[in-house]
């Protein structure tokens, strides 16, 4: 029996457009149906514009039937997380200062995949300006999480992850900051990818901290995630943290891929905090890795305990820079009482931001302000370069790392709003992937005895995504976790 | 108690490159309010800045002009502050790590007379940085109106040490950097267009103390005179209020030239943080060994380089060298006629240039490269007026019908009739024995041995000449004739 189109992934529905068996429009409409269907329960977009997506799919059925489909993503339904610009499509980043914001211009992933024939399919929900881990942060209302619609799909990337858990997607974009993506797709049952700092042109993403920040790809599947990788990734001119480097096929390459692999434990990412169904779960794929021949040692990231801390210092210091831009002046919410220039840039910025983005601005403001730059920043980075060598040192002896992504499954709406620390303590395992800039991906490890899902997170080496999928793959393989949908009850 | 003035000033020069420094749109003056703009920027939501290589190249060029060590990585940092001519609020800038460092700017300080070379002196540059230029704020009675087309102008900043004294110093230092850069094909540093502005750190210390004083930024000094006058008022404001028993105070002043007046804009209290960090959304740039040779080869003689040459190779004398130096094309082009003349014709090669063709230039108001003037039609007027083929008198107009026309020299002569060859040797005879025959008191006087008395017989023949008698010739045939008279 087969899963209905709208839970179905990209590799069934692509052979199922090649071969004839299904049109781009009928697709689109199954999904369009099923979005109008779950969104009143999940609040996983912030817009979506039926008539343009069905006039996508129309395209890319003419094309087909000229005989010039583009490949896996050819006529493909991708929802895209609201910081990301579509020319002519409002980008919010899920704030009040850029509700009425209509992007002018395309984001070089938008490019990409409409060059890939996907449809662009919906501006998702997620924590304002990227900042949070549960999506609550939403000047829009916070999205639900499809599993138990009393609970949050994580975030800040919450919308991503509750459309394509809900069906009201094939795939979806995301971007990680601090865990954005692999948290929400390990609390949401998907799979979520965090590639490699530089691999993904970060033109057209709204930025929260630079140094950071990561477009990557949402899917049910490791091969879905590598063909959404494949159509995203590569060096873009117009961005110059973006890396030159060889990109190859990574859905060809997870076949020809096999280990066993040299896995690494960090005992860090086994403490106190760690809800016990969620450790049992990840013990367990350890130890299918172990039965499948892999080698497994436990290993240390010594500065682990200083990742919050270093992560907190930085991504503020460039968030209270890069959001300086959303003034007022140009573009965005403009105070309507403001009498003078000092208050269109003060009582526009207190309007326009929610609580968190403040929090953050006045953070980062303090680190970079003169007499603390020294004791803060510049110290958060010599401890980042630390955290990226505990990595590269760890990787002197294995292949990848094997941790828990979240500490714990999916919480409840509201349990930890009033709580900023304990929010943060949600990123704890994956925030030190952000700051060595490496590879890592969430996946389907099994479900809670109330039926919430558990996120397998495996940390790769620099720019090596597809020995990544592979090794993801053989586990995906041999498991069943991601054939379960939700109820939406 | 005796005070010395000391200055130091901050020049920011734009830089002359086809597209902005961090993005492709095109770079302009007087255009349409903000058609120079693209997403980066006005600092859309989601766009990057991206270097523009041919910007780094020039400020590297200006560097290695100007003697600076240029830095092995190029780095970039963000200046923050809020101000609406700024789209990010921050200013992409260079702030620990400037691309050019050291370095120093000579200068020429008048002469005791016009026509006397002043000293040379060489004022030590701190640095020189590249960043982004601002847009402009066009303030209206109720509210103020944004044009961002110079935003994102490659912008460099050059900064000299406190090593000037007095507003002259000021004023020849601008100059000489306006022309190096000039040379260089750097900026055209055209202050009315805003390429070139000026700031200036002025403060006054008991002569011989090594302390400095309280220093006050001057701004606004948006005329290389308003610079000397700015400069000149300040100071003179200074040793007034401490003559008067005041005390200075750290400060910032906009100068109205004029007016003639300076009023305090902010004081140091009221300093802005900016917050500088390293800017993560650009990756250092090295420059190797290479690149620098590279474009090391690029760049050409400095201006005082060339003065001293041209004084020295030329023999020219320093009027004539001063006014060659002030352009580039213009040495250029004295120097290709000079060595077409030959050199002992160099000074009037350089006499030619600086008087009659700067003159018809400035009157036609065309540049020199529009000059139909070659510097080898100019050699060959030099040689034809030399060999005695052509008198000074008609040259004059054989000049302004090649400026005109194009023609070489020869072509003009012969069209014309100007030649000053007489064809006819007897014709010539003649006229000197009718010349000798009417004037027989300087017929005596020559044989008494007063040489001079010769020209009494030069202006009768010239005037039987119609003016067209080669004055050698005739010198030879009357002295000649005189012999045997």
């Amino acid at each position: 029996m087969s899963a209905p189109l709208h839970f179905q992934s990209i590799a069934a529905l692509s052979a199922k457009l090649a071969a004839g068996q299904l049109s781009s429009t009928e697709l689109t409409q199954a999904i369009l149906a099923r979005t109008k269907a779950v969104e009143p329960r999940l609040h996983a977009f912030n817009s979506y514009d039926e008539a343009d997506a069905l006039a996508q799919a129309a395209a890319s059925d003419a094309r087909r039937n000229a005989g010039q489909s583009a490949g896996a993503l050819e006529g493909i339904p991708v929802g895209l997380k609201d910081v990301i610009a579509v020319a002519g499509q409002p980008l919010t980043a899920s704030s009040k200062m850029l509700a009425n914001f209509v992007s002018p211009y395309d984001a070089t992933v938008t490019q990409k995949l409409q060059h890939a024939g996907a449809i662009l399919h919906g501006r998702l929900n997620c924590d304002e300006f990227a900042m949070g881990s549960s999506t609550e942060n939403s000047a829009f209302g916070p999205t639900s999480n499809p599993w138990d619609l009393t609970r949050t799909p994580g975030g800040s990337s919450g919308g991503s992850a509750a459309a394509l858990a809900g069906g009201a997607a094939v795939a979806t974009l995301g971007s990680d900051t601090g865990g954005s993506i692999r948290q929400p797709a390990a609390l949401c049952g998907l799979v979520g990818l965090k590639p490699t700092y530089g691999l993904i042109s970060r033109y057209g993403l709204i930025a929260y901290a630079s140094s950071l920040d990561q477009i990557g790809p949402f899917a049910r599947t490791i091969e879905d995630a590598a063909i959404m990788l494949g159509a995203i990734a590569g060096h873009d001119p117009r961005d110059s943290t973006s890396f030159k480097t060889a990109i190859p096929d990574y859905r060809a390459e997870l076949k020809t891929r096999r280990g066993p692999w040299k896995l690494g434990i960090p005992k860090e990412y086994f403490g106190a905090g760690l809800d016990p169904e969620v450790g049992a779960a990840v013990e367990k794929a350890i130890e299918f890795y172990r039965a499948q021949g892999c080698e497994i040692r436990e290993v240390s990231l010594p500065h682990t305990q200083h990742c919050l801390d270093a992560y907190y210092i930085i991504a503020t210091a460039e968030a209270s820079s890069n959001l300086a831009r959303y003034d007022g002046i140009r573009y965005g919410h403009r105070s309507s009482s403001a009498k003078n220039l000092l208050d269109v840039y003060q009582k526009s910025r207190a309007e326009g931001f929610g609580d968190e983005v403040k929090r953050r601005i006045i953070l980062g403001t303090y680190v970079l302000s003169s007499g603390y730059y020294d004791a803060y920043y510049l110290r958060a980075q010599k401890v980042r370069t630390l955290i990226r060598q505990d990595f590269l040192n760890a990787y002197r002896e294995v292949d990848a790392l094997i941790t828990p992504t979240s500490p714990i499954p999916a919480f409840k709406l509201g349990e930890k709003s009033a709580d900023p620390l304990a929010m943060y303590l949600c990123d704890i395992y994956t925030i030190g992937v952000n700051l060595a800039g490496l590879p890592a991906l969430s996946l389907p490890c099994g479900f809670t005895t109330s039926g919430l899902p558990i996120g397998l997170q495996l940390i790769g080496q620099p720019f090596r995504e597809a020995a990544l999928l592979a090794t993801a793959f053989t586990y995906e393989q041999a498991h069943a976790w991601h054939t379960q949908f939700p109820s939406l009850s | 108690m005796n005070y010395e003035a000391v200055i130091g000033l901050e020049v920011h020069v734009q830089i002359k490159t086809h597209s902005k420094v961090f993005t492709r749109v095109g770079t302009g003056y007087g255009h349409e309010p903000n058609t120079l703009t693209d997403p980066v920027v006005l600092a859309l939501p989601g766009t990057l800045p991206v270097m523009n290589k041919a910007a780094l190249d020039a400020i590297i060029k200006a560097g290695l002009m100007l003697g600076c060590d240029i830095a092995p990585l190029c780095k970039w940092d963000r200046k923050q502050y809020f101000y609406p001519d700024s789209p990010k609020n921050y200013q992409i800038s260079q702030y620990d790590q400037p691309i050019c460092i050291g370095g120093s700017v000579e200068i020429e300080l008048p002469g005791a007379a016009r026509n006397v070379m002043g000293e040379h002196r060489k004022i030590p540059l701190t640095r020189i940085h590249l960043e982004e230029d601002v847009g402009k704020l066009n303030h209206h009675a109720t509210d103020s109106l944004v044009d961002y087309n110079r935003a994102g102008t490659p912008l460099m900043e050059i900064v000299s040490d406190p090593a000037m004294h007095t507003a002259e110093e000021a004023f020849a230092y601008l100059t000489s950097i306006r022309n190096t850069l000039i040379y260089g094909g750097i900026s055209d540093c055209d202050m009315e267009k805003g390429q070139l502005r000026c700031d200036a750190n002025i403060s006054i210390r008991p002569v011989g103390d090594p302390k400095l004083g309280t220093k006050v930024e001057l701004k606004n000094l948006n005329s290389i005179s308003y610079v000397r006058d700015g400069i000149a008022h300040e100071i003179k404001r200074q040793l007034a209020l401490v003559a008067a028993g005041g005390k200075l105070i750290q400060e910032t002043r906009d100068y109205d030239g004029e007016a003639g007046t300076s009023q305090s804009l902010r004081s140091k209290e009221m300093a802005h943080d900016y917050r500088y960090f390293p800017d993560p959304d650009l990756m250092p740039v090295h420059v190797d060994a290479e690149w620098k040779e590279q474009i090391r080869t690029q760049c050409p003689e400095l201006p005082f380089d060339k003065q001293r040459r041209l004084l020295s190779d030329y023999q020219i004398p320093y009027t004539i060298a001063s006014v060659l130096i002030a352009e580039r094309e213009l040495s250029d082009f004295f120097e290709a006629a000079a060595r077409l003349a030959g050199p002992a014709r160099a000074q009037a090669v350089g006499n030619w240039i600086t008087n009659d063709l700067l003159r018809e230039l400035g009157a036609a108001k065309i540049p020199l490269s529009s000059s139909r003037i070659s510097p080898a039609s100019l050699a060959a007027l030099v040689q034809l007026i030399d060999a005695g083929t052509l008198l000074n008198a008609a040259a004059k107009e054989v000049f302004t019908a090649m400026f005109a026309t194009g023609e070489s020299p020869s072509e003009i002569v012969a069209r014309l009739g100007l030649s000053a060859a007489p064809t006819d040797t007897a014709e010539l005879e003649t006229w000197c024995r009718e010349a000798i025959a009417s004037n027989p008191k300087a017929l005596t006087e020559f044989k008494a041995g007063k040489d001079s008395a010769i020209n009494a017989f030069k202006g009768p023949i010239m005037k039987a000449a119609k003016g067209k008698a080669n004055p050698k010739l005739v010198d030879e045939a009357l002295r000649r004739l005189l012999a045997v008279t």
